[in-house]
């Protein structure tokens, strides 16, 4: 496996392969520009995991691609059929998880499909649950079901293992996995966990003050082990793009090396400053 | 090295372990122990249920009046026993004078909350639901709200004379403020991000209201509306109190002139029950509409 720098994007414009075309995408906050000219290209189908650190624009990314944001300039290609999952679940609290799921749907068949895809995350026999009385991981699942139930052509997920427990997210993980295999939606998962993102996606992109410095594809075999050397090689240098050095981690941490989760006490104080920022 | 091996109990270890441990005098083979209270759910249960304890409560209130009352403290122009209260409340039953006013009443209180609810809502989300009507709007609300509404009595009985409906307007209007206000405020606390989810899944303008903005409105319309009816009951006293020819509020002010204790607390009684009533009824409505909630 080889690191490159950024692809440059071909001349040739979008093509008919792509989900996302993304050219020279730019965003400013008043005077502070987040994204400085973004090429972006994901395939149908592709996998691709989007690391960077607080306030790198990965969320105004995402955000731009969803639609939620139009104050950027730049050619921005997306389908039509997208869904986002949030960070945090998002549910209508005064809407039984079903209604939840088929929120805006108005085919007939809309609560057979919702069932059904509450079924494929499952919580089969909980549509007529109050979210109150979920889980986070289950209303996390829930949230992943409302984005499944419309056949999206593409998944953006903001960050959204980042709330729930260790556990919790270790079978979140296998659930989406799981769930991409069946379906194959271009993903984008915006994240700040490393692991995670060798863990699911086909490619890794390195956002760094506001311009993707690093696009690697993962190459590891199925099924993706923390214990293989390689993941260790991949995880150290994407580590060191996002300017955390590893041996001074461990040095300090060393009760902590090799957890899955040593990052996250970090990437919680991350997160909490991101969310505070984005808002 | 076993990794997987179970962790066994070291055997007398505590105590050498330990005795030695001291920090800042702290010496940690001094921990005393005490034992925690337990089985509290099952002593709980034995005991009287809340209801029952406010029951208590308010039983010995009127017992203390009545024995007061016989022994001659309290005199019965100045107020009546609770038993001769309730002689009188049962005579004004039987010839039907406390009906008729209560119904009356009933009729003012209902017809004001009908006109009136529905105008604070219909003006909550309009200006809840946009800039322009929230520029409309609001400020003229925040400006009358601090208006007190018995002072508007005067003008309502130039405009309308004394008849029913200066009297339904008045709480007709002042019932309209605390709906408002709650609503709004629900409406203004929408979490944003459900304005994304709804970008997200594409709701149309109608859907957003529907699935969105009515349900998060209704818990504060609901603060409003229990707000409304004690409104509603002040204002009718006061405006039968000033001008009426039928209701409680008439049936007391004859009373004073005739210097009857008992009737006056009779219809004081009777205000006090319809308060309970109608918070009760919109106790139900929230149970029944807000099972979603966190808590219930």
């Amino acid at each position: 496996m080889t690191l490159q720098e950024a692809r440059p994007l071909e001349a040739t414009g979008p093509h008919r392969d792509d989900a996302v075309f993304v050219r020279d995408l730019r965003r400013s906050f008043g005077t502070r520009e987040v994204l400085k000219g973004i090429d972006l290209r994901i395939g149908r189908g592709e996998f691709v995991a989007l690391l960077g650190r607080s306030g790198s624009g990965k969320s105004t990314i995402l955000r731009t691609l969803a639609g939620l944001d139009d104050g950027a300039t730049g050619q921005i290609l997306v389908p039509e059929r997208r869904s986002v999952v949030f960070q945090d679940p998002r549910l209508l609290p005064w809407a039984h998880v079903l209604d939840n799921v088929v929120l805006g749907l108005s085919e007939k068949d809309s609560a057979e499909r919702g069932a059904g895809a509450l079924g494929e995350v499952g919580l089969a026999g909980h549509e007529g649950d109050w979210p109150k009385t979920l889980s986070g991981g289950e209303a996390q699942r829930v949230a992943l079901a409302r984005a499944l139930v419309r056949h999206p052509d593409l998944l953006l997920l903001d960050e959204p293992f980042g709330a729930l427990d260790a556990l919790t997210r270790i079978k979140m993980h296998a659930l989406v996995g799981e769930l991409w295999e069946r379906h194959h939606p271009a993903v984008l998962l915006v994240t700040h966990d490393v692991d995670e993102a060798i863990l699911l996606s086909d490619r890794i992109l390195v956002l760094t003050e506001g311009a993707i410095s690093l696009d690697v594809d993962v190459t590891l075999a199925d099924p993706r082990l923390r214990s293989d050397p390689a993941f260790g090689e991949l995880r150290s240098a994407l580590l060191a793009e996002l300017g955390v050095d590893e041996a001074a981690e461990d040095g300090a941490q060393t009760h902590r090396r090799g957890d899955p989760q040593s990052k996250d006490q970090t990437s919680n104080q991350d997160r909490s400053k991101e969310t505070g920022g984005t808002q | 090295m076993t990794i997987l091996g179970a962790r066994r109990a070291p055997e007398d270890s505590r105590t050498t372990d330990l005795a030695s441990h001291e920090v800042d005098g702290w010496r940690r083979d001094e921990v005393t122990l005490v034992q925690l209270p337990t089985g509290g759910d099952s002593r709980r249960e034995r005991r009287l249920g809340r209801g029952a304890q406010r029951l208590i409560g308010v039983a010995l209130l009127f017992a203390v009046w009545e024995l007061l009352s016989l022994a001659g403290w309290i005199k019965p122009q100045d107020l009546a026993a609770p038993s001769a209260v309730l002689s009188t409340g049962a005579h004004m039953i039987a010839n039907g004078s406390l009906g008729t006013a209560l119904w009356a009443s009933l009729q003012r209180v209902f017809w004001g909350l009908l006109i009136g609810v529905p105008i604070g809502a219909a003006l909550a989300l309009a200006s809840g639901l946009s800039r322009t009507g929230e520029n409309l709007i609001d400020g003229n609300v925040q400006m009358l709200r601090f208006v007190p509404i018995i002072g508007l009595e005067s003008l309502f009985v130039l405009w309308l004379g004394v008849g029913e409906t200066a009297k339904v307007s008045m709480i007709a209007l002042g019932v309209m403020f605390p709906i408002y206000i709650n609503t709004y405020a629900a409406i203004r606390s929408i979490d944003p991000g459900f304005g994304e989810l709804a970008d997200v899944v594409g709701l149309s303008r109608t859907q957003r209201i529907r699935r969105i903005v009515l349900p998060a409105a209704l818990p504060g319309f609901l603060v409003g509306l229990r707000m409304a009816m004690a409104v509603a009951w002040l204002l009718l006293v006061f405006a039968e109190q000033i001008n009426a020819s039928s209701g409680l509020g008439y049936l007391i002010v004859q009373a004073q002139t005739f210097f009857q204790s008992n009737v006056i607390v009779v219809c004081l009684v009777c205000y006090a029950i319809l308060g309970l009533l109608t918070d009760a009824f919109v106790r139900a409505l929230e149970r029944v509409t807000l099972r979603w909630q966190p808590g219930r």
